[in-house]
């Protein structure tokens, strides 16, 4: 007599048995591990991760463990958590919103030596993370739909008022409080006035980037929130010239994805020696297809082709992670202030 | 003044009923049968529960067989769950007359009466729960007073009742009945039932249910079916 | 036998004089469970608290805003599907057993995927909008307020539909029988029948669904057009994320945690348990219901439903359609990894529910106790998933590395989460079979597993089978703690459809959610049919 209750029963222990014996597999491997904590979407199979932990393990005979420990602040908060007992050797993953509060936390030690020969188009001096990619936050459309593109936020203000942007929301994703921060860089005493004026062309907030961008891919909205480089996915992937990235007057903010490494690690020299493997082309030329950003040095062979189609914008705009960490408690009370209205 | 079941055939599962019959009004009939016989399938029939296969149901000549079952002229009691538990006795009498129990002073009065007809005074405000079985059965009499209904089935609702009981039961019905010239149809597998309260007998056996014949004449000389169903060996 | 009815006074003790030990050690194993992982958790949290800043303004308004929306999609949800679960419950239609067991789909879609569905019928974009524009009316905007009870009823709607019409299977056939032998119209039916069920069925479906909108975070922000739309869960969120306070996040989450039970309480007395007799399992036929206003009510009333609900849902399943046929290789690992979490978490998620009811159910019914059990059962759903994976880490971190538990630990997280959904279908069922059933096996000399197994399980099995359906179909679709503690190469089917969507994968990440949305169905409909199989119980 088959019942589906007693089936699941048996499915139950079984898996309770799979379970414990994947928990039991140790890593019984003579070689020296190395564990860089980053976040999701770099370990996944269309992230970097794959790729960048087979390139090291050729040249460094280790184990590289790419673990997946949340995103952006969640990221640092478990390393707070963990404290100096944490298993990370490296951390990968933070951006300079965050690294004011990394530095402040004790828990990296200085790089040896510092990154030097970038392709940043701000200068970098910063002497415990290094950069392995970069992006300007941009407002990406549908080039067939929308005809008048503002140029700039003045623009957006004044445009139609049935032109619609879709944004995410600072306090739980990465390009929304980027958005927060390039108001504040590009209006830097006006950016309430700014938050107020924008309201209206507002659609909604989402929770992350998936969302908005899905919003938008829907034709729900006629802007997202995004990156100059995310055209090139749809060039380059799927062929699809339709989505542009709009060029903004004031300047774009931009988004530096930087590395380090902590103090309390047990493998410093193996650590250099990913952080220095991360500046060359092997780890570098990974990047612009599988996280969609600009590599922080260019690899020898330049940039893949669908690139060159990208805007470029001419002023980069970027707060130092200090002073990120002095406004942006004020900015985000601005944000909520403006569009609680 | 009939009640007709014209070439009727209730199936439920493998079982099949036949049933080609007239009943004349106004006598205590009882359905003699054995169990799973198909006497309370022919009673659901009637009250409206069962839609048969084919054949109609008529009374006085007319079709009732798609009929609701509240429209019916008939009020049947069950075996069991012939009262809402949640209501109490009054309640559950009041809803003979309206199912809102919107009751007027005098419609109070009647559930009083009626309560006292079946010897429950001063009962109204107990739950089905707090009385006994037999006391519950004479609830739903009471209420099948109210209702007033020309044709009274009974289908064993004293079956759990002890002998005596059950006898007492019996002659309150046929009581009833007879006052209001009611006919009754009585489900019953007992002879004795039948030879004590019915003038008719109608006889539900072997997927057929036979038109009814005097009771008396028909237990003085038993058709083979029923001689196999009383045990008796045939004479 | 004729099985008459033996209703237990309410109020009484029931069947045992007080709790075996058996029962007593199981029920408090799972209030164990179901404590460590809500105020445990937050406990956790809080110990790695350094001085918080307290409340804000801003702060208030979330939770200002929190509980009106909760309340109004808590009412609005309930209030439909009243009518609803009557119209199922009195109706036979072709298509009506798919139309109920697609009530658990919208229930079970992640967010992300809600919200595209619904914004593909009711945005600005969307079938509706375009209708409109195309008479050269404007499009509609549901963003705001609105926007948020829409996506809450969407989500809901189903879920107290389905709740509610097990209540109307508690009422037993031969009370429709008798009723329409006494030419009860609807109107008597709902006053004399319907109403004593519902006063007992609709509390607790509408506690479930004010404790979900309570919670609601991702749909409700997208859906609210800004931060006007800032739930105590977004709150908590930025707490942990945005400001690091873990105070203010462990502050929130005790807030969270007192608004559900003070609602668990308030609903839970207001609940009046009915007297309504076990009938025989005739399948419930009904006579009432003829007249032409309520054929014409209840027509147009589950047209309207049907709508609503299976709009969204279609352009769900359109979208996902093309790509099912081209998913990535990695989506089959994914689906056995969800599978092998979720059917275990459905099957705890039972038998914790089962303990805690038992346990529940041999208290004094309606004693102080007993209520305070019920509402601890209430407890997960006003958890925060990012509180109970931060605090499972705080507590953990010291012992093991949690990554090497993150099989066991998604799995007790999700049963647990589930477990109100689970108690809220099986405690009434028990508490009936204990009632009705309970004596007459104890009568009959069956004690401990043989009464539980010969007279009480076939009574709730039925329950149990939907209990552990919906709690596979919850499981399924949760992001939950995976996100938090998957370790590398592994991934279930909701995070390899976010990472797709992250990846830029969109039309991937709409086939993955086809097929997620069709497996948890498929183990909804398998384990809720599991509970009928072998039995002629309806």
């Amino acid at each position: 007599m088959f019942s589906p209750l007693r089936a699941a029963f048996i499915g139950c222990i079984t898996s309770i048995g799979l379970s414990a014996t994947l928990a039991g597999i140790a890593h019984a491997q003579d070689k020296p591990v190395l564990t860089v904590y980053t976040y999701d979407s770099f370990v996944t199979d269309w992230g970097p991760g794959p790729q960048v932990e087979k390139a090291f393990e050729a040249t460094c005979d280790c184990d590289l463990q790419l673990i997946n420990a949340g995103d952006g602040a969640a990221l640092l908060s478990r390393l707070q958590l963990e404290g100096a007992r944490s298993d990370a050797d490296v951390v990968l993953g933070l951006d300079t919103n965050l690294t004011a509060r990394a530095k402040a936390t004790g828990l990296f030690a200085k790089l040896s030596p510092a990154p030097s020969g970038l392709d940043l188009p701000v200068e970098w001096s910063d002497d415990t993370f290094a950069p392995y990619d970069w992006g300007y936050f941009a407002f990406v459309y549908d080039n067939t739909k929308l005809k008048d593109v503002p140029g700039s936020f003045k623009e957006l203000i004044e445009a139609d008022e049935n032109l619609k942007i879709v944004i995410q929301d600072p306090r739980s994703s990465t390009p929304g409080l980027g958005l927060l921060m390039w108001v504040q860089a590009a209006y830097p005493n006006k950016s309430a006035h700014i938050w107020e004026s924008l309201a209206p062309r507002i659609l909604t907030v989402t929770k992350g980037w998936s969302e908005a961008y899905g919003m938008f891919l829907e034709g729900e909205a006629d802007m997202v929130l995004s990156y100059t480089t995310s055209p090139a996915y749809h060039i380059i992937a799927e062929e699809d010239h339709t989505k542009s990235a709009a060029s903004f007057e004031e300047g774009h903010y931009m988004q530096i994805e930087v590395a380090g490494k902590l103090a309390a690690t047990d493998q410093p020299e193996l650590a250099d020696q990913f952080l220095n493997f991360m500046t060359t082309d092997a780890f570098q030329s990974i990047i612009p297809t599988t996280n969609w950003m600009y590599p922080a040095k260019f690899p020898d062979a330049g940039l893949p082709e669908g690139f060159e189609q990208l805007i470029t914008p001419e002023d980069s705009l970027i707060f130092s992670d200090a002073e990120v960490e002095a406004i942006r408690e004020d900015a985000l009370a601005e944000w909520l202030t403006a569009l609680s209205q | 003044m009939t009640i007709t079941f014209d070439k009727l055939r209730l199936t439920q599962g493998e079982f099949t009923l036949s049933a080609d019959l007239e009943i004349e009004e106004g006598h205590k009939i009882a359905l003699l049968g054995p169990s799973g016989g198909g006497k309370s399938t022919l009673l659901s029939a009637l009250a409206g529960f069962k839609t048969p296969e084919t054949g109609r149901i008529l009374w006085r000549g007319e079709d009732i067989t798609g009929t609701h079952p509240a429209q019916r002229p008939v009020t049947l009691l069950f075996q069991d769950h012939n009262l809402f538990p949640h209501l109490s006795v009054a309640q559950n009498i009041g809803l003979g007359l309206r199912p809102d129990l919107r009751l007027s002073e005098a419609e109070h009065t009647t559930v009083e009466r009626a309560l006292a007809r079946v010897g429950l005074e001063a009962q109204g405000a107990k739950r089905p729960a707090e009385l006994s079985g037999g006391q519950q059965q004479r609830v739903a009499i009471a209420r099948a007073l109210l209702r007033d209904k020309p044709v009274l089935m009974l289908d064993e609702p004293f079956a759990a009742l002890g002998p005596a009981l059950k006898l007492e039961m019996l002659e309150l019905v046929a009581e009833i009945t007879e006052a209001a010239r009611a006919t009754l149809l009585m489900v019953t597998h007992q002879p004795e039932d039948a030879i004590h309260i019915s003038d008719q007998t109608l006889l539900i056996a072997e997927g057929e249910a036979h038109p009814p014949v005097d009771t008396k004449t028909l237990m003085a000389n038993p058709p083979e079916v029923l001689q196999r169903y009383l045990g008796r060996p045939p004479s | 036998m004729a099985d008459r009815a033996q209703p237990v006074v309410p109020g009484r003790k029931g069947l045992l004089s007080r709790p075996s030990l058996f029962k007593t050690l199981a029920g408090s194993a799972a209030l164990l469970v179901v404590l460590l992982l809500t105020i445990g958790t937050v406990v956790a949290v809080a110990s790695q608290a350094t001085a918080g800043r307290g409340f804000t303004l801003a702060d208030w308004a979330a939770i200002r805003f929190t509980v009106i929306q909760a309340l109004l999609s808590a009412t609005l949800s309930v209030a439909l599907a009243i009518p609803t679960a009557r119209a199922l419950a009195r109706r036979r239609f072709w298509g009506r057993q798919v139309m109920v067991a697609l009530l658990g789909a919208p229930f079970i879609l992640p967010a992300i995927v809600a919200v595209l569905g619904i914004v593909s019928i009711w945005g600005r974009s969307g079938l509706i909008s375009g209708g409109l524009t195309a008479l050269g009316l404007a499009p509609l905007n549901i963003y705001g307020f609105s926007g948020v009870v829409l996506a809450h009823v969407f989500f809901n709607l189903p879920l107290a539909t389905r709740l509610i019409l097990q209540g109307w299977m508690t009422i037993p056939a031969e009370h429709f029988r008798l009723a329409a032998e006494l030419g009860f119209t609807s109107r008597d039916v709902n006053r004399q029948l319907e109403r004593p069920m519902l006063r007992a069925a609709v509390p607790g479906a509408f506690l479930l669904v004010f404790l979900l909108c309570l919670t609601s975070f991702a749909v409700a922000l997208s859906l609210g057009g800004g931060p006007r739309a800032t739930t105590i869960e977004l709150a908590i969120y930025q707490a942990l994320r945005f400001d690091f306070d873990l105070s203010k996040a462990a502050l929130l989450s005790i807030l969270q945690f007192a608004l559900c039970t003070a609602t668990a309480g308030a609903t839970l007395a207001l609940a009046k348990p009915t007297a309504f007799s076990i009938g025989l399992d005739h399948p419930p036929a009904r006579w009432d219901g003829t007249e032409p206003g309520t054929r014409v009510f209840d027509t147009v009333l589950l047209l309207t439903v049907a709508l609503f609900l299976f709009a969204p849902l279609g352009s769900v399943v359109l979208r996902g359609l093309p790509p099912m046929f081209s998913l990535p290789p990695q989506i089959w690992p994914a689906l056995l990894n969800s599978l092998l979490i979720t059917i275990p978490a459905a099957l705890l998620a039972t038998v914790l529910a089962l303990a805690l009811a038992a346990l529940i159910t041999d208290m004094a019914r309606r004693s102080k106790a007993a209520a305070l059990l019920e509402a601890i059962g209430f407890l997960a759903l006003a958890a925060s998933p990012f509180v109970i994976g931060t605090g499972l880490f705080v507590l953990l971190n010291p012992v093991i590395d949690p990554f090497k538990l993150a099989l066991p630990i998604t799995i007790a997280v999700n049963a647990t989460m589930s477990l109100p959904f689970a108690l809220r279908i099986l405690l009434p069922a028990l508490q009936r079979a204990e009632d009705h059933y309970g004596r007459l096996g104890a009568s009959l000399g069956m004690t401990g597993l043989t009464l539980f197994r010969i007279a009480i399980w076939p009574r709730i099995k039925r329950a149990a089978g939907f209990a552990a359906g919906l709690s596979a179909a919850l499981s399924m679709g949760d992001l939950g703690v995976i996100a938090l503690f998957a370790p590398p190469d592994f991934a279930t089917l909701p995070l390899t459809m976010y990472r797709l969507m992250a990846a830029y994968q969109m039309e991937a990440a709409a086939g993955a959610a086809l097929l997620l949305v069709g497996t948890s169905l498929a183990l909804f409909w398998a384990f809720d049919r599991g509970g009928r199989l072998d039995h002629h119980i309806r």
